[in-house]
């Protein structure tokens, strides 16, 4: 079925078996935030490490299934080594893209605000999440941690 | 014997596909599917009956009290109420059921000596008010455990109860599907001089239910979970006990008479339905009911014991050590309920493929959140049978689940 290989890319599948920057940083120095979805019980554990305005390192560690675990791993080599702007301007995308089937939703006809979806590079594998609005929780679970972690770390 | 052609053809939503499949509804200890004759039964009294109960004195505002007040005496009949005028109370669900009588009975015949039994298997609705309630009053809450194979551990159940004013208890786990052995567990509560409240959401609708030879003192269920409409639930209590337990919700039509200086509640079931009741609903869960009586809970369970073997069987022999089904593997011990997890595959997953073949379960912690951490795993994904489903509908679990192992192979 044609929907789900768009949810199951290869890349989604192979982040999932083989998470990238998995682990995590000591803390202190690095600021920990968890992050649950209470619904299933997906947790994801985000460690940060900010320096000068730069997100110089980031750990992913927790358990969940394919879409949560791999959005956070992808997430992770997507975030590294860029500037707090960046990485805030990378997350307000993502969530652009998630938030675009709420179009779908209700009975107005408001147009998806559009996605510049080469801007997200390998990210992009996880549109197909948004045909799975349940999933969408899975899928942005690492991301509203990272966003958690950044705030509580005044960054 | 369940005729399985004529009990498909009587539920509607069977007809349904789900990408171009033929639904296979595997969801039913989340909410039952429900037959053409409870649907009509609620349409028709909206159509021609319809009025507020225990008001209007004219035609139909009879007609709808005396739907009302008789969808006692279907419901009561099922589970062996004697008196069910004076027994069944209508809520809105389970949730509310268990609410009502923590509050009511527990919050004023619990005081901070006192102890409380409960079990590991509870579903949350048997848990967190019991915790809030414990913040008020500050009474001991104590916890029956579960075995490696899914089963209370009852050694040390008199200790236990010593001392205890009420265990409250699952008759059926909504995650393991683990019957529990309720008439054992009421006479042990009556010996130690506790009651014994039983959660009944999961075992209404599947086992042979009778309140007076289990010799229990009160009973939750809901009706979606029977064949019957969401929005409406049973507290089922004996006389001598609800007669004692003070109004709960407050407010219309669970009063004999306000002042300003006070009010004095009604008598029976009345005093805790404040507002206007789930009429319709009432007169759904009535047509469930009688559909259940009819169709016989033993032939529903002889039915729905064959179909968990056969799953059971069909699984194993597919999948192997692959395969974790957790709860008891004597089928005689076990409703329909199936959870399981298969290799590395997380729950959420297997739930979306298996959706990709039209096969409905349910991932996730099935509200039972101390079962899980009990269990070691954060998530199941769990298929669960009605009277309704066939070998059919465990085939094409079976091979949803192929489909599953492949992908994350």
């Amino acid at each position: 079925m044609a929907d789900l290989e768009e949810l199951y890319r290869e890349i989604i599948l192979d982040h999932y078996r083989s998470p990238r920057n998995r682990g995590e940083l000591a803390s202190p120095p690095a600021h920990r935030t968890e992050g649950f979805n209470p619904l299933c019980g997906d947790e994801i554990v985000v460690t940060i490490d900010v320096l000068d305005g730069v997100l110089q390192d980031i750990k992913i560690a927790g358990q969940g299934c394919s879409i949560s675990q791999s959005s956070a791993s992808l997430m992770s080599g997507a975030v590294k080594g860029k500037s707090i702007p960046d990485v805030r301007s990378t997350i307000a995308t993502f969530k652009t893209l998630m938030l675009s089937h709420e179009s779908h939703l209700g009975d107005g006809d408001a147009e998806p605000e559009a996605v510049d979806l080469k801007s997200l590079g390998e990210l992009a594998a996880l549109q197909g999440v948004v045909k799975f609005p349940v999933r969408i929780k899975c899928a942005t679970l690492g991301w509203n941690t990272l966003t958690q972690a950044l705030d509580e770390a005044g960054a | 014997m369940i005729n399985e052609a004529e009990i498909r053809a009587a539920f509607p939503l069977l007809k349904r596909e789900l990408h171009n499949t033929p639904i296979v509804y595997l969801d039913t200890a989340a909410s039952s599917l429900q037959p053409q004759r409870v649907i009509d039964a609620m349409s028709h009294y909206y159509a021609n009956s319809h009025a507020n109960v225990h008001r209007g004195v004219y035609g139909t505002a009879e007609e709808a009290t005396g739907l009302y007040e008789g969808a006692r005496h279907a419901v009561g009949s099922l589970i062996g109420s004697k008196h069910p005028a004076q027994e069944i109370v209508f809520t809105k669900n389970t949730t509310e059921s268990i609410n009502l009588f923590v509050n009511s009975w527990g919050g004023t015949k619990l005081g901070p000596d006192d102890a409380v039994v409960i079990s590991i298997m509870e579903h949350h609705a048997n848990i967190v008010p019991w915790f809030v309630l414990q913040e008020r009053i500050g009474f001991e809450l104590r916890w029956i455990g579960v075995d490696g194979n899914g089963e209370l551990m009852l050694d040390n159940l008199d200790e236990l109860l010593t001392g205890a004013k009420v265990l409250s208890v699952t008759a059926m786990s909504n995650v393991l599907g683990t019957i529990n052995p309720i008439a054992e567990l009421a006479a042990a509560a009556h010996r130690h001089g506790a009651i014994i409240h039983v959660d009944g959401a999961q075992s209404v609708p599947h086992l042979p239910v009778d309140v007076d030879a289990l010799d229990i003192d009160l009973m939750s269920f809901s009706s979606h979970k029977m064949l019957g409409p969401t929005g409406i639930g049973v507290l089922w209590a004996r006389r001598e006990i609800l007669t004692a337990m003070p109004p709960f919700l407050t407010g219309g039509g669970m009063i004999l008479d306000v002042r300003t200086d006070g009010f004095t509640p009604a008598d029976g079931p009345s005093r805790f339905e404040a507002g206007t009741p789930p009429i319709a609903e009432a007169v759904g869960v009535a047509e469930a009911a009688r559909y259940l009586k009819e169709l016989g809970l033993d032939a529903v369970r002889d039915h729905e014991q064959a179909l968990t073997a056969y799953a059971l069987d069909r699984l194993f022999d597919a999948f192997g050590d692959e395969l974790t089904v957790h709860g008891p593997r004597d089928v005689a011990r076990r409703g329909g309920v199936i959870s399981f997890t298969l290799g590395e595959v997380h729950a959420h997953d297997i739930a979306q493929i298996l959706d990709s073949h039209a096969v409905c379960v349910r991932p996730g912690h099935h509200c039972a959140k101390p079962l899980m951490r009990h269990l070691g795993v954060p998530a199941t994904a769990r298929a669960s049978f009605g009277v309704y489903n066939t070998t059919a509908d465990a085939d094409a679990l079976v091979e949803g689940l192929r489909d599953a192992a492949k992908l994350f192979a």
